[in-house]
């Protein structure tokens, strides 16, 4: 028997996808021309499905700092923090991420994933609960089987649900651990934050936030959903990413945890690989002091997804319950995704399909991600490729003839 | 990133509501009481007429996913009002592990 048999029910599965065109999960980009626009199939493709918020990923400034690292201290730092110690950079890359929030400290990893990973795998133990939210991103699951505190999940941006599970604890001894997100990553919404961060106050349990797709979107200076909410002392913990908003790689916690720094001998995913480059240091580095100087830039980004989601919900589509720079569109099925993706992408837009079990509750979406440089027209494009396909494949209703002018009415 | 059962769509709208059915928050409760209640969450995942009982292999037997399964569990918490850690649904199979389990916890509150 094959080491891979027990994927046979999955390989099939795969294989009627694969079997009626390009496969959407192996997408190859030719070439990457701006924040906005690839080479895909040969063509020239617009780009709405990247978590490029702000763009920053070609940007002048970032770039060269990039350029200048690689030229001053080589292309990458060959082993871990612990192991070959830290560059100043990394140590100065830390004090700005915390200085950013106003905590005392914070711990820089090589992803998003290990962030999320570790932290919450370390801050409980035996004895302890966490307790995460039903529509939680992959990395906290991961987390979950890592840990060996007791895991409950609640209802999605249910603070009721939160509450019920930490009452039912009642007084068993151990620390509560609460996971929330800033901006879900499938259908863009925010947590209910104020309410939720009530909810751990009254069992005095500890908050955790990801603001992976909400750093630089969110909040008067662009921290996230806990400067927006008001409640950013509130929140303990708060985990982000350098791969979205920030154009690079990597991941952070910060806190004002006076034992903070213990994590780092005790979080294997810090420990156990290898620091970030100097390139992606310096280009963030740089890229936070943009988020700081440029509030302009989140300005653009939301009218952007005042266009999109605006222009779409008015043709008729299914989206997501609120405004954010993701917009989730509702399709009814998984191969109708499918189909729908490989017609935008033939009509030169990329935008990502996500299907069970990848989404909550069984939908199946079009996810698209808006960027402070797309343009007005871009988007207006886009809305209008959507719904062409749409009433092709009779997912809209067709349009109304036009009249023609001075017809009856 | 594909649902290993055919039947993808779950309908589950009403995730929305913390308590779908008036919670037991007091008082005891009967086995029989709580199989009907998780019968009644797993019939929409019922294969052709093969009745749901309490040998039933929850994710082998019906066409459910791991995900849907946990949705499932957290309607069951709420209705009996006890919580149940996700190290232990990992271990449930059947319909009736998942009963003892809602049993023996509501016996320890």
């Amino acid at each position: 028997m094959g080491l891979l048999d027990r994927y046979a029910g999955l390989v099939s599965l795969y294989g009627e996808v694969r079997a009626t065109g390009p496969d959407p999960f192996q997408i190859r980009m030719e070439r990457v021309l701006s924040p906005t626009e690839a080479i895909i199939n040969g063509k020239k493709t617009l780009l709405v499905g990247t978590n490029n918020y702000f763009g920053l990923t070609f940007d002048p400034s970032c770039m060269e700092a990039a350029i200048e690292a690689i030229r001053a201290e080589g292309t990458g730092t060959t082993g871990s923090r612990i192991a070959n110690g830290s560059y100043t950079e990394h140590v100065a890359l830390e004090e700005e991420i915390a200085a950013f929030y106003g905590k005392k400290h914070c711990m820089v990893f090589t992803t998003g994933y290990q962030a999320n990973l570790g932290i919450i795998s370390n801050l409980v133990g035996a004895e302890d609960f966490l307790l995460i939210d039903a529509d939680s991103h992959a990395s906290i699951y991961d987390a979950c089987k890592q840990t060996q505190a007791e895991v409950v999940r609640f209802k999605h941006n249910d603070p009721a649900s939160l509450d019920a599970r930490l009452r039912r604890l009642g007084d068993k001894p151990g620390n509560r651990l609460v996971v929330l997100e800033g901006i879900y990553s499938m259908l863009g919404d925010s947590a209910p934050l104020k309410e939720f961060v009530e909810v751990c106050k009254k069992y005095k349990a500890y908050v955790l936030i990801d603001e992976a797709h909400s750093l630089g979107a969110l909040g008067e200076h662009g921290r996230g959903l806990c400067e927006k909410e008001g409640v950013l002392d509130d929140c303990h913990f708060i985990v982000g990413t350098f791969s979205k908003t920030l154009g690079a790689i990597g991941g952070y916690c910060v806190s004002n945890d006076p034992d903070f720094d213990v994590l780092r001998v005790t979080t294997r995913s810090y420990m156990f690989t290898a620091s970030l480059p100097p390139s992606i240091v310096a280009s963030v580095r740089q890229a936070l002091k943009v988020v700081i100087a440029h509030p302009e830039l989140r300005t653009h980004l939301w009218d952007n997804v005042h266009t999109l989601y605006e222009g779409l919900k008015a043709k008729g589509f299914t989206l997501g319950p609120e405004h954010g720079p993701v917009v989730g569109v509702h399709l009814p099925d998984k191969m109708m995704a499918i189909g729908f993706w490989r017609a935008m992408l033939d009509a030169g837009v990329y935008v990502n399909v996500a299907i069970p079990p990848a989404t909550p509750n069984g939908v199946s979406l079009l996810r698209c991600s808006v960027s402070a440089a797309h343009t007005k027209e871009q988007l207006d494009h886009m809305v209008e490729v959507m719904t062409g396909i749409a009433r092709q494949m009779g997912v809209l209703p067709a349009a109304a003839p036009a009249r023609a002018a001075g017809s009856a009415r | 990133m594909l649902r290993e059962a055919t039947n993808s769509i779950v309908e589950n709208d009403d995730m929305n509501d913390t308590l779908v059915s008036s919670p037991v928050e007091r008082g005891s409760i009967s086995r029989a009481e709580v199989m009907g209640e998780i019968c009644h969450h797993l019939a929409p995942f019922q294969i052709g007429e093969k009745p749901i009982a309490g040998s039933t292999v929850i994710t082998k037997d019906l066409a459910i996913d791991s995900l849907a399964v946990m949705d499932m569990v957290m309607e069951i918490e709420d209705r009996f009002d006890v919580s149940i850690p996700m190290n232990v649904v990992a271990e449930i199979y059947t319909v009736d592990e998942l009963a003892d389990t809602v049993l023996k916890l509501r016996a320890r509150r």
